[in-house]
């Protein structure tokens, strides 16, 4: 069986990113795994621009942005597999794929970095009810074939879900010659960035309809219509107000899961809400010498953090294994114990400190850090409304660690607050809360 | 072209009849209007191979119901067709469901059926069925129950009666019919066929092919069922098959796991005079929601991966049809075959050859019969060596296509390639699996669309999902024209 200091499953933006951090921090025994017939991920059918603005000051496309980074990984000479599916991670972290060159692959691994990326929600998951006709996409199945096959997925089109890809979609496929009726957002608020609704919508009259939902498909062998209802606070559909409207395609972005089956089998703690394993500040889940970052973790809006984040786990994942190779513990499976923030070993429960999400907030991550962590530690984090003029906080039992404010925040958009090294260190109990002090008053239009 | 038997329709029932035929020396084929075979209530249905208690002893349905489920052992075997004999346990909430079962195990033993027991109390149901309600009374178990998969058995019985000589047409709908020197002229989509005998197995519009030779003697009212399918993470909620006990207005919600380790729940029944509704309604539904959380409430709802209707060919004369028409007796019916229809489909098949036979068709053995059918590797059900060994024999099964599921790339050229093999993407999802995991074929379909285009040999844009005009796409974009 091959062995390997560091295997990475998964070649989109956080996959490359991890590859080439680990090759920079020294390691040379690096395998990475793509599924896909080349290296980027999501990001080679994401043709408009928009892409590297934090990390490169400037705008790029979906495959331009990627093709930095498999520039770097050519010239590091990392080893990659293309074509390649993992479907095996066993608990000692041997990893099984297959693919046409090597038949089936078992691959040692002394650290893994799970990439993976996440799917859409369909239509299954949302049970709508109606007939069963072709025409019915999610948004990011219709932007592969539109971006990459070349083929149109329709001509008259109803958007269920304002998440980013929807939002895009509609954009793509009105430059395409197709009519984009209106998109339909179950919430009151839009699931995506304010930048895409002004650029994929407002520009090209697409009408955003808010509190809307699709509640029953039409048409036996192509989609001929849909019916359009509004939709009350719980989100049930209000009678009286159900409207007919032809098209002939359904394109749904109603939500991304992060794909971690993979690893259902480990041992490895998940955070409900995500949908992703529990990581600390070093991106390494619950299982030693396996990390995780990217969409796999939690859903980004920004492929930068993606990236950031890639970086952090490609880094870490590479100390990982130089702490297994150095010293006492040359080539043993036995880590040293709690080493903290340099990312060397999971640590005993005792050694993390918890960050909980509190009122007014839906998740954050990363879900733990090292109390021994020297660094400041960027949380990230998503809110559960609209708010204006909001504020955040981050408790240690009574005394209020930090806190900043935001004029505005929307589900749609991720935020972040960093902990700083020195705030870490006068952590006493073994729990934060991030939260939003009660009171402030939800709602109201984003657009001020 | 001449042919012995022309069998209307390629269900389950059609496609067993000319498989049994095909086991004589006989010109067989078979007209199917659809795109795919099973394309109808054969693929919506709740896929089980019932005990047969619940007929009424003296019916065909009872009758059929315990033959045919006695050989599906050997049925399976020789078709390689999944197969899980888990028993089954009607539900008992009270006293009065406790008498209705009593009644259904007395019946049950007037038919034949093996193995019959009544457990009394939550303690003793749930031994067999740990996750069912605490509220149970009582259950009628029947070991004999079992699970198979309509839509591969039926793959499976045209494939093997095409080995075995039978010509299948799909996307041949027989428009009229008509008799003269001893000859049906059938009269289809694709031109016309002549046949000395017809079997009717055209499911819900069986009563519509028997007008066409002037048999009205009985008419087909479709009813409806709609199903949940659940995520595998779901499957063991259920072990056995587990209905409920019928009451004078409903049959209740049965709760399965399927041959391929999902949970499915369902049918709700409502009459319809659409034959081609496969509509799907909320409230239709919430019905199957709360009926399974009444026998199991611990599913978790949110693993619902898909909704689906299934028509069933309901007959207005409360038995099946088997039987020559009354207006020409080389012209049988298999009509009518609402549930046990899929327990009862071998059975019936054996039943028609012996009408077929009664009314002049001489049946000689073919003696190069082969009874064996092999089914499409699942790469995802094979160890690691065979794994191996598959890829390098073929390396398209190093292709994963279908994530979710671990489809690859020959199985579903296999499934392309096969006769009868599948055109759409919908038949290559029911033939390999493709397309049905978590991301309902989110990743894998443009993937499916490119192998169907490049085998086919036809553009992708005529690539349809089912049947009729159903395609995938629209045309190319301005870059690629």
């Amino acid at each position: 069986m091959r062995e390997a200091d560091i295997v990475i499953i998964g070649g989109g933006p956080a996959g490359m990113a991890a590859a080439i951090e680990a090759s920079k921090n020294g390691n040379k025994n690096i395998v990475l795994l793509e599924r896909d017939r080349t290296l980027g991920g999501i990001l080679q059918q994401c043709v408009h621009n928009g892409f590297g603005l934090h990390l490169f000051g400037e705008e790029l496309t979906g495959p331009e942005y990627a093709e930095r980074f498999i520039r770097q990984i050519n010239e590091l000479d990392i080893d990659v597999k293309l074509d390649t599916m993992v479907f095996d991670i066993s608990k000692d972290k041997v990893v099984t794929a297959v693919n046409s060159e090597d038949g089936l692959i078992k691959l040692k691994a002394r650290s893994i970095v799970l990439s993976t990326g996440c799917r859409e929600r369909t239509r299954g998951a949302l049970n709508i009810p109606g007939t069963r006709p072709a025409g019915i996409y999610t948004a990011g199945t219709a932007q592969r074939f539109v971006n990459m096959e070349g083929y149109m997925p329709g001509r008259k089109v109803v958007i269920l879900g304002s998440g980013d890809i929807g939002l895009i979609m509609a954009r793509r496929m009105t430059l395409e010659g197709a009519e984009v009726k209106m998109v339909c957002e179950l919430m009151p608020y839009s699931g995506g960035l304010k930048r895409n609704i002004v650029q994929c919508l407002d520009d090209y009259n697409i009408p955003l309809k808010l509190s809307h939902t699709v509640v029953e498909i039409h048409g036996r062998e192509r989609l001929e219509g849909v019916t359009v209802a509004k939709a009350d606070e719980q989100g049930r559909p209000v009678d009286g107000t159900y409207e007919y409207v032809e098209c002939d395609t359904l394109l749904l972005s109603v939500g991304l899961i992060p794909e971690n089956e993979l690893i259902g089998a480990l041992p490895i703690e998940m955070d409900g809400t995500t949908s992703g394993p529990v990581v600390d500040e070093s991106a390494q889940t619950s299982c030693e010498g396996i990390f995780a970052c990217g969409n796999s973790v939690y859903v980004h809006d920004l492929v930068d953090y993606v990236t950031l984040e890639g970086y952090k786990a490609g880094k870490c994942a590479a100390e990982y294994v130089a702490s297994l190779s150095s010293g006492s513990n040359a080539g043993s499976d036995v880590p040293v114990a709690g080493v903290g923030a340099k990312g060397t070993t999971a640590a005993e429960p005792k050694d993390m400190i918890r960050i909980k999400s509190g009122h007014g907030i839906r998740s954050v991550v990363p879900q733990q850090v090292h109390r021994e962590c020297r660094e400041d530690v960027r949380l990230f984090f998503r809110v559960g409304g609209i708010y204006h003029n909001a504020a955040f906080a981050v408790d240690s039992g009574d005394k209020t660690l930090h806190s900043v404010k935001r004029r505005i925040v929307t589900p749609g958009e991720m935020e972040s607050i960093i902990l700083t090294a020195d705030m870490i260190s006068k952590i006493k109990g073994d729990t934060v809360i991030l939260s939003m002090p009660a009171g402030q008053e939800k709602g109201g239009e984003v657009n001020e | 072209m001449t042919y012995d038997v022309a069998v209307i329709g390629a269900g389950v029932v059609g496609a067993l009849t000319a498989r049994e035929l095909s086991k004589y020396e006989l010109r067989i084929c078979i007209l199917e209007k659809g795109a795919d075979v099973a394309s109808g209530s054969s693929k919506a249905n709740s896929a089980i191979v019932h005990a047969g208690y619940d007929p009424l002893p003296g019916t065909l349905k009872a009758r059929f119901n315990v033959k045919g489920n006695e050989m599906f052992e050997r049925l399976s075997q020789e078709l390689e067709v999944p197969f899980k004999r888990i028993g089954s346990l009607v539900l008992a909430f009270n006293e009065a469901d406790m008498e209705v079962l009593q009644k259904l195990y007395e019946r049950g033993a007037e038919n034949g059926v093996p193995g019959l027991e009544i457990l009394r109390g939550y303690e003793d149901t749930a031994r067999i069925e740990p996750n069912v309600s605490t509220d149970v009374a009582g259950a009628l178990y029947a070991p004999s129950a079992a699970i198979t998969c309509p839509y591969e058995l039926t793959y499976a019985a045209v494939e093997n009666a095409a080995a075995n000589r039978a010509e299948i047409m799909l996307e041949t709908e027989v428009a009229g019919i008509s008799y003269e020197d001893d000859l049906f002229k059938i009269t289809t989509s694709q031109g016309d066929i002549s046949s000395r005998f017809i079997v009717n197995a055209a499911g819900v519009f069986s009563d519509n092919a028997a007008a066409m030779i002037g048999d009205n003697s009985f008419e087909i009212k479709p009813r409806k069922g709609e199903y949940l399918l659940l995520d595998k993470s779901q499957g063991d909620m259920a072990r056995t098959i587990v209905f409920q006990t019928p009451s004078t207005t409903s049959k209740g919600i049965l709760v399965t796991p399927t041959v391929d380790g999902n949970l499915l729940m369902g049918p709700t029944s409502t009459d319809t005079s659409d034959r081609e509704d496969l509509s799907t309604a909320i409230s239709e539904l919430q019905k199957v929601i709360n009926g399974a959380l009444r026998s199991v409430p611990g599913i978790n709802l949110k693993q619902v991966i898909t909704s689906f209707t299934g028509l069933r060919a309901t007959p207005d004369t409360s038995d099946f049809i088997v039987s020559p028409s009354p207006v020409n007796k080389k012209f049988i019916h298999a009509a009518g075959i609402e549930s046990p229809g899929l327990t009862a489909a071998p059975a019936i098949a054996e039943y028609v050859a012996g009408l077929l036979k009664d009314a002049g068709l001489e049946l000689v053995q073919r003696k190069d019969f082969n009874p064996v059918r092999k089914s499409i590797v699942r790469f995802n059900d094979a160890s690691d060596g065979k794994k191996a060994e598959l890829i390098g024999g073929n390396r398209q099964y190093g292709r994963v296509i279908c994530r979710c599921e671990l489809v690859t790339e020959a199985e579903i050229v296999e499934a392309i390639r096969r006769p009868a093999g599948a055109r759409t993407v919908d038949a290559v999802k029911r033939r390999t699996r493709a397309g049905m995991g978590r991301c309902q074929g989110g990743f894998c379909a443009p993937r499916i669309v490119e192998i169907l285009s490049r085998e086919l040999g036809v553009p992708a844009e005529s690539i349809r999902k089912t049947d009729g005009s159903s395609m995938l796409l629209t045309g190319r974009t301005k870059e690629a024209l």
